[in-house]
């Protein structure tokens, strides 16, 4: 086990740039989950602290050593591919005991560490097995085998379920999160669904465009995105967002939507008056409960039933707004209704997206 | 609906037998010449197969004429090239398929451009070069010869199979902790069989049935390869077909043994698992 240590760490693909200066420190044992949409540069990063990509500026440690120039196979580290990669010449056995091999482990050792890996990922049955001649969801418990016996420094995760169906996917979460609690490795996990980045991470990475954008706790992000890209990128269905201009008056703050109405604050905010913002709401805090001071009237174009609870697909003033409820009365809603938007779950963003600095009022 | 697919299959089959029969023919029409007696060849006109067999041609292919001799440069030849050609190929192949380096594009169109021209073209140069050397008349310098002519093609064979393994698992092997060369030979080479297997088949019947360079680099019969050896067979007032039709069926039982060995290795299907299809 070890610690990771990313410093302004830089990718270019000929004159592209994939990564404009990274900086991540990962402690021993911990879990965290690289999250963003496709081309983001999480993948990379990946690849660059495996090794499988040459570092083109900055430093990469892992355990205080500093790895750029090392082999893949010099930096005692373990990756499961979202491909699986099994080796498809060698049975269940022979893929996940590779690693010691080619090391000149010996025998009784191999055995040993195959049998425990089988027994932990309930694979002993499907030891003699060709990777052929699996499921997808076996597969996968192969990788992930094969990345264990060896007890590297680190895991390193690249998507790996995403080639799975929903059901199998929430299955294998939750036997890595019970397998990083049992070896307490430390973890790098990249992904592209933020139901996986916030069940699994002990922090989350959220990147976009080649930058990082916020670092933190799953409930940090989720409570406090630190800009427009996580607010709108964390949590499903994702959050709402309207045009106002902030106001403030004595003891009071709120923000005006084109229309006139106030919808008041619990804060202040370190904005000028007028300013132009961004109101965020998270479907699931906006409230239906009609006669509130400042409540919103919108027509209801779509409802979606999730079993769970329900989507509202509403149009505010024109625009998409979604509210999430577990009242079933909303199934029979509309034409239209009305909402409100409590202040506490209000978020509030500047003209350049981030999220403003709140004050005492 | 039902009616029609089993017509089409009918008719799929049929044209298959009809081209299969089409290609097969005239190795029929050497086995049935072969073993036909001399006296029955011309007096009997065409038949499907002699009223009378007979194993003359072959006794006297064996023990009177050079042909073992020939037979025996052949399969040196044709075997020292296969087994170089692919080699080489399986490594630049390899190369081509995975690196990315200065002039990789002008090498490709380098190797592009040796295939364009007829090789009468360079008979006279190549026998220029060669003679000084002490390659003429010689099993090596066919050797040479063949090897850099299928060089190129069957890089490119190879290229493309290596192109067909996933990146992926070089990539886990590498850092289950192997060094590039061991994941080459344990992880790629292993999958890449049906790829050598072919391109040994291709490279061993090129240059077992190869005639123009063998005709013009040797003489004699100490060197001669059996396309060349088949010619002894026409002299300069009649061709003795039955012999000649003997040693070719002799011939070609190398190359049928050849792809008999190898063609387990051509069944395709072999890295099913490794990725997601």
């Amino acid at each position: 086990m070890a610690s990771i240590d990313i410093r302004n760490v830089r990718k270019n693909f000929g004159i592209v740039s994939v990564l404009h200066g990274v900086d991540l420190s990962i402690e021993n044992g911990e879990f965290v989950v690289l999250v963003g949409p496709s081309g983001c540069g999480k993948s990379t990063l990946l690849r660059m602290i495996a090794g499988l990509e040459e570092v083109t500026e900055g430093e990469i440690r892992i355990d205080g050593m500093r790895v750029n120039e090392r082999a893949p196979k010099d930096r005692d580290i373990a990756m499961v591919f979202q491909s699986y990669a099994l080796y498809p010449h060698m049975n269940v056995a022979e893929n996940m005991s590779y690693g010691l091999r080619i090391r000149k482990a010996a025998r009784e050792k191999i055995t040993a560490a195959v049998s425990n890996a089988a027994r932990k990922l309930e694979l002993q049955p499907l030891l003699a097995r060709r990777p052929k001649a699996l499921s997808g969801g076996q597969r996968q418990r192969v990788a992930m085998g094969r990345a264990i016996v060896r007890q590297p420094k680190a895991f390193l995760f690249d998507e790996p379920l995403s080639n799975l169906d929903a059901r199998l996917r929430e299955q294998m979460r939750a036997e890595i999160k019970k397998l990083h609690r049992d070896l307490g490795a430390t973890s790098i996990y990249v992904t592209h669904d933020q139901i996986e980045a916030m069940t699994l991470a002990d922090r989350i990475v959220a990147m976009h465009e080649g930058v990082v954008q916020q670092v933190g706790s799953p409930l940090e992000l989720y409570d406090r995105p630190a800009n427009l890209f996580v607010a709108g990128f964390i949590g499903s269905p994702a959050m709402n967002f309207l045009s106002a201009r902030y106001e403030v008056g004595a003891g009071t703050a709120g923000a005006r939507l084109p229309d006139g109405t106030l919808i008041g604050l619990s804060s202040g905010y370190q904005l000028e008056e007028g300013a132009p913002v961004t109101l965020g709401i998270r479907p699931e805090h906006v409230e239906m409960s009609p006669g509130s001071e400042s409540s919103l009237r919108a027509t209801v174009d779509l409802i979606e039933p999730t079993g769970f609870g329900i989507i509202l697909h509403l149009g505010l003033h024109g625009l998409p707004f979604n509210v999430f409820t577990l009242d079933r009365a909303a199934l029979t809603a509309g034409p239209t209704v009305t909402v409100a938007f409590p202040p506490q779950h209000l978020h509030l963003f500047d003209e350049t997206g981030m999220r403003a600095l709140e004050t005492s009022l | 609906m039902n009616n029609y697919s089993t017509f089409g299959t009918a008719l799929h089959r049929l044209a298959i037998l009809c081209y299969v029969v089409f290609a097969l023919f005239p190795l029929f029409w050497l086995l049935k010449v072969s073993v036909t007696p001399n006296d029955l060849l011309y007096s009997e006109g065409v038949r499907m197969w002699p009223s009378r067999m007979s194993f003359e041609h072959f006794r006297f292919v064996l023990a009177h004429s050079a042909f073992p001799v020939f037979f025996r440069n052949s399969l040196i030849v044709a075997g020292a090239t296969a087994v170089i050609v692919t080699l080489l190929a399986s490594l630049s192949g390899y190369a081509l398929s995975r690196f990315t380096f200065r002039g990789k594009y002008w090498l490709v169109a380098l190797m592009l451009l040796t295939q364009m021209f007829p090789l009468v073209m360079l008979v006279a140069p190549i026998f220029k070069m060669l003679s000084p050397l002490g390659l003429t008349n010689s099993l090596t310098g066919l050797v040479v010869v063949y090897t850099a002519f299928n060089i190129p093609f069957a890089t490119f064979l190879m290229q493309s199979f290596f192109d067909g393994i996933p990146k992926e698992l070089e990539e886990a092997a590498k850092i289950d902790g192997a060094t590039q060369f061991m994941a080459f030979r344990q992880i790629v080479l292993p999958l890449t069989l049906p790829g050598i297997a072919a391109t040994l088949g291709f490279v061993f019947t090129a240059a077992w049935s190869e005639l123009l360079f063998a005709l013009m680099l040797i003489s004699g019969n100490s060197a001669a390869t059996f396309p060349v050896g088949l010619l002894t067979f026409v002299s300069k007032f009649s061709v003795d077909f039955g012999q000649m039709m003997a040693a070719g069926v002799l011939a070609l039982i190398p190359a049928c043994l050849f792809f008999l060995f190898i063609q387990r290795y051509l069944v395709q299907g072999l890295t099913a698992g490794a990725v997601k299809g």
